[in-house]
């Protein structure tokens, strides 16, 4: 054990060295994470051996125990060791774009194990397939569960199933055979292995492996059906491929005589049994966790925890009842994922998703760089260049045979058939990965005496296609030409249409008497939401679960972010002022519409004027003073509106209290709120008079130049917004440029007084927060307002102008919906 | 029980159509569909409204009403007629189904195009009641109601808001649109190639059914007839 200690500090230092020197190199660092999973098990010795070692005479005032911490210390420091490879790994673009991280992480792997070689000259540390099945792969394939797109799913379910079933018995099948005949043939000397042995050996080999697939294809960006296809099947042909090798290691040691019919049978069944039953349990825990979260409202904090929890029981009840873990694992997180989704906190799913993603990724890190390990080792090397080699062209061999054979056979009820190079990619996308080590490992010496040619064989197919086909899988992807995820913005239009798209479907099936799969989805549909929604789902989150509306409410809430953070940028004030001038020109062409030719003439006027610079006709003048009265006192109330709602938020946010429970910021402050209500009366005092001297015309507004404003800070849909919009939009832009514009905004307070009719935009977006589509209270009271406002926000993201929509927040109340329709036209008949 | 002789007499003119309209489409399919319309008939040769509205299974679809006349839109039967029809025959029936019929990988591009646009401008036709080229808001603003009505959750006012910012949506990819009437947003005909900027409609896979060879419609014979 102290020979660990001291291998681990020598590693220690020559990772931080190699570091220094050179970042490329520091990959090395990852290795140490191989101790990690030694760690378990040389943890029982260790407690026998430390503890005693002290002959302490007086004492000490420090005494150094490393024995004490040993364990926990070495896992704690093959974590930090395999993180800072990944670190310094994807520090450089460079490399990750060409080489996946994956293989970089497998070679840093073997630098790290070569360093404990030569400090120990044994290889202390290993994967083992304890620490691999019960500590690192549930949380991986958690995550894949968790974060499965199901509709894509399930509706590919049919040829990821016949891929994951068929395919995985085909390759173990047909590479057991192919190795025994050669065997048979004499290609491959003197080998100590029966058929059953042989079988065995293909079972393992045959899966492909969820981690490394994920891995190299994350990076890929193909299209979604290609991926969903390879992804699927290597989740689900792990549960297949240990329940053959399960069936298969219990032939073996049965022994070849003893096998009958009666056995065979039974293996078969089991097979059933296994993956039906681990499927099963997948689904009762995932309900459990649906309807743990129902009730979990007033333990917040750690409410994500039951998924983690709940989940890995559910892998090891599986796992206990062996039935297939995997299986059980991938369903408990794909059925609770849309429940808890929708019963929890925004906070936690948010931090439901990290977490789960910093585990997948964290123990994706480890597997590979342990992988990378456990080859540095002499006594699991033995070579037969027969076997071996023979292995290699076989799994590739028959991974294509398989993959063409079935699709084949698939395309020809497939609606979109699945293409030649789509094919080729999920052949070739057939990555062998720690699984199929994992298992190699847990043979049995006594039962197999080929154990280490049979994992240092797997150990090569391993590295042979996560690094060899994993660094080629992008070039080819390319040369091939296939069809790559595009990168898409949501969009409402979209999902409204896919909607239309599915009624129909479901109703030409109705109407020609089908039972296809619209049919049958439709009917799922309705049972969920009828019955397991009902179940599962709390009453309020229940309403939210509309997916158009969904989206609806996401672009609402990005384009008040957007609404915001321009705001913030160009200083709140100066903001709202500039929309109030909107209004204006809004409210005069409003009130020219009964003749809308009009209004045409005087957009195309305004469009013309832009040259000799005097735009906004005397219009927006007189609405401006025909208002002005009417709303003076309101207009007070809606400032203080603004600002209250405004300024006081932003100082509440560094009001925290510490509490481990809760992270409220503490509101019953009233004394702060009393001062901060009396600073407000006096700026809103300060604001009024000010407004006295104010003159009615500067109701301005710097179009051109606020629109190159705005393109800086809102990145990519601004840009694009604008390009798009420029194109056809121009003239009318142009007739809302005010030559007069006044720029301090300090002089300029809100000089219409339409604005307190208005939802203030950051108002609008706290609403969406709390309540979706309610008003607060305030809001209500004050403004006599509809859901309709936040709608308004939607086109600001799409819109061509931003500040076109809002205008459209400005309008008042009676007015909105024509004014609104208007406007829109006028915007889009430019 | 179906009029097989009528079925019989008429076999060529329906494989004619079939020629034309639908290319993957067996004889095996189409005696399915029409027996299926003689089942909807009550063993007429015309179809009516009022027998599509008594097919149970629909009474769930939100745009039931709008599916249903699209079946008797003359705008759908391939020909360049205007108006609605109270009763169709099984000729028209086909016709219809016809926009659903999956593409053959064989199909060369030229077909594929076809095909795209013919599905994209059935759904149009849905939207735009009263066909003149374009969907107003309005229109718009009707079927997104109606899509929506089913879950309970949305009320009409949101509903015409999503329905709004759609179209805006749609206001802003549309960039070549010179001369449009003021007044309505319009999508407009011309411009259903702005469909197809989005990734989504991939239209293939989103608008075609694989119609079955095995006799399905006389499974659910017993539920519709109870």
């Amino acid at each position: 054990m102290l020979r660990c200690g001291y291998a681990l500090f020598w590693l220690l230092g020559s990772v931080l060295l190699i570091c220094v020197v050179s970042p490329v190199k520091g990959e090395a660092v990852v290795t140490r994470e191989g101790s990690h999973l030694k760690l378990s098990e040389s943890s029982h010795s260790n407690e026998s051996q430390h503890g005693h070692s002290s002959n302490i005479t007086g004492i000490p005032i420090i005494s150094f125990k490393w024995h004490h911490v040993e364990t926990p210390y070495l896992v704690a420091f093959w974590v930090l060791v395999s993180f800072l490879g990944k670190l310094v790994i994807e520090a450089n673009h460079h490399v990750t774009s060409v080489i996946p991280e994956s293989a970089l992480l497998i070679c840093f792997g073997f630098i790290l194990g070569g360093m404990i070689w030569a400090a120990d000259k044994v290889q202390t540390f290993r994967l083992t397939p304890t620490v691999f099945f019960f500590y690192l792969l549930p949380q991986v394939i958690l995550d894949a569960g968790y974060h499965m797109p199901n509709k894509l799913f399930f509706t590919n379910l049919g040829g990821i199933l016949v891929h994951a079933v068929i395919g995985t018995c085909w390759n173990a099948a047909s590479l057991g055979l192919s190795l025994w005949g050669c065997q048979m043939g004499g290609a491959m000397g003197d080998l100590d292995i029966g058929l059953l042995q042989y079988l065995l050996f293909g079972s393992l080999m045959a899966a492909v492996d969820p981690v490394a697939v994920i891995a190299v294809f994350e990076q890929v960006h193909v299209n979604d059906v290609l991926f969903i296809m390879v992804f699927g099947e290597s989740l689900l042909n792990d549960g297949v491929t240990v329940v053959l090798f399960n069936v298969f290691d219990a032939f073996v040691s049965l022994g070849g005589p003893k096998i009958d019919a009666a056995e065979i049978i039974k293996g078969i069944v089991s097979f059933f049994v296994v993956a039906f039953g681990g499927s099963l349990v997948g689904l009762v825990f995932g309900l459990l966790i649906s309807l743990l979260t129902r009730c979990t409202k007033n333990i917040q904090i750690i409410e994500p925890g039951f998924i983690f929890v709940l989940g890995y029981l559910s892998y090891l009840t599986a796992e206990m009842l062996s039935l297939s873990a995997i299986l059980s694992i991938v369903f408990c997180g794909m059925c609770c994922q849309k429940y808890i989704n929708a019963n929890m906190d925004e906070n936690s799913v948010q931090t439901v998703r990290y977490a789960m993603k910093a585990f997948a990724n964290g123990s994706e890190t480890i597997i590979f760089v342990f992988l990378g390990i456990s080859a540095i080792d002499k006594v699991i090397w033995v070579w037969n260049t027969g076997f071996i080699l023979l292995t290699l062209l076989f799994v590739l061999v028959y991974r294509f045979i398989g993959v063409f054979f079935l699709t084949w056979i698939l395309n020809r009820y497939r609606l979109v058939p699945l293409e030649f190079v789509d094919q080729v990619i999920m052949s070739y996308g057939g990555l062998r990965g720690a699984v199929a080590y994992g298992l190699a490992v847990m043979l049995d010496e006594n039962k197999i005496k080929e154990k280490n040619l049979m994992v240092c064989t797997t150990l090569i197919v391993v590295y042979f296609t996560v690094i060899l086909q994993g660094i080629t899988m992008k070039p080819l992807v390319m040369w091939l030409k296939v069809k790559r995820a595009a990168v898409t913005e949501v969009s409402l239009l979209e999902k409204l249409t896919n909607k239309m798209f599915n009624h129909t479907l479901v109703a030409i099936e109705d109407i020609s008497g089908q039972i296809g799969h619209n049919y049958m989805r439709s009917k799922w549909k309705y049972f969920e939401e009828n019955w397991m929604s009902w179940i599962l789902m709390k009453p309020s989150a229940r309403k939210k679960q509309d997916q158009v509306f969904d989206v609806f409410h996401q672009l609402n809430l990005k384009d008040a972010m957007e609404y915001v953070t321009e705001g913030e940028r160009r200083g709140s004030l100066e903001f709202v002022r500039n929309e109030n001038s909107i209004i204006d020109f809004k409210k005069k062409s409003e009130s020219e519409s009964f003749d809308i030719n009009n209004a045409n003439m005087s957009n195309d006027h305004g469009a013309m004027s832009t040259t000799s610079r005097d735009p906004i006709p005397s219009v927006s003048l007189e609405m401006h003073e025909q208002i002005m009265k009417a709303v003076r006192e309101a207009e007070a109330i809606n400032a203080h509106h603004l600002l209250d709602q405004h300024l006081y938020k932003s100082r509440k946010q560094h009001r925290h209290r510490f509490s481990r429970s809760h992270f409220d910021i503490n509101r019953d402050e009233k004394e702060v709120q009393e001062i901060f209500q009396r600073t407000m009366r006096n700026r809103l005092k300060s604001f009024t008079s000010a407004k006295m001297g104010v003159k009615p015309p500067k109701t301005i507004v710097k179009h051109t130049q606020k629109e190159q404003q705005q393109k800086m800070p809102n990145g990519k849909s601004m840009d694009k917004a604008k390009t798009s919009y420029s194109g056809d939009e121009g003239p009318n832009s142009v007739s809302f440029v005010h030559p007069a514009g006044i720029e301090n905004p300090a002089f300029m307070p809100d000089l219409d007084p339409m604005d307190l009719l208005q939802i203030p935009p950051w108002l609008g977006e706290s609403e969406l927060d709390s309540s979706m589509v309610a008003l607060s209270h305030r809001a209500q009271v004050d403004l006599p307002r509809t859901p309709s406002n936040l709608r308004r926000l939607a086109p600001l993201r799409i819109s061509t102008r931003s500040t076109d929509s809002f205008t459209l927040e400005n309008i008042p109340d009676t007015q909105q919906m024509d004014t609104q329709e208007e406007f829109l036209q006028s915007k889009l008949t430019t | 029980m179906y009029n097989y002789k009528h079925y019989c007499k008429n076999l060529h003119k329906y494989i004619h159509i079939v020629d034309v309209c639908f290319f993957t489409v067996s004889q095996e399919q189409i005696k399915n569909l029409y027996q299926r319309f003689q089942q909807l008939s009550g063993n007429h040769e015309k179809i009516s409204r009022d027998d599509l509205e008594r097919i149970p299974a629909l009474n769930n679809n939100p745009i039931r009403k709008q599916i249903i006349t699209a079946f008797f839109d003359k705008r759908n039967q391939h020909q360049n007629d205007v108006g609605s029809l109270d009763e169709i025959g099984f000729e028209q029936f086909l016709m219809v189904m016809s926009h659903f019929r999956p593409v053959n990988s064989t199909a060369t591009e030229e077909e594929k195009v076809t095909v795209r646009k013919q599905k994209l401008r059935f759904l149009f036709n849905m939207h735009d009641t009263d066909n003149d080229g374009i969907i107003t808001l309005d229109e718009y603003r009707t079927v997104v109601e109606e899509l929506l009505s089913q879950s309970g959750a949305i009320e009409t006012e949101v509903a015409r808001s999503i329905a709004d910012a759609a179209m805006l949506e749609v206001a802003s990819t549309n960039v070549h649109s010179p001369h449009s009437r003021p007044r309505m947003i319009s999508m407009k005909e011309s411009h259903l190639s702005i469909l197809n900027r989005f990734r989504w409609i991939n239209i293939f896979s989103m608008m075609s059914i694989r119609f079955l060879d095995m006799n399905s419609a006389t499974m659910r014979c017993g539920k519709l007839s109870s």
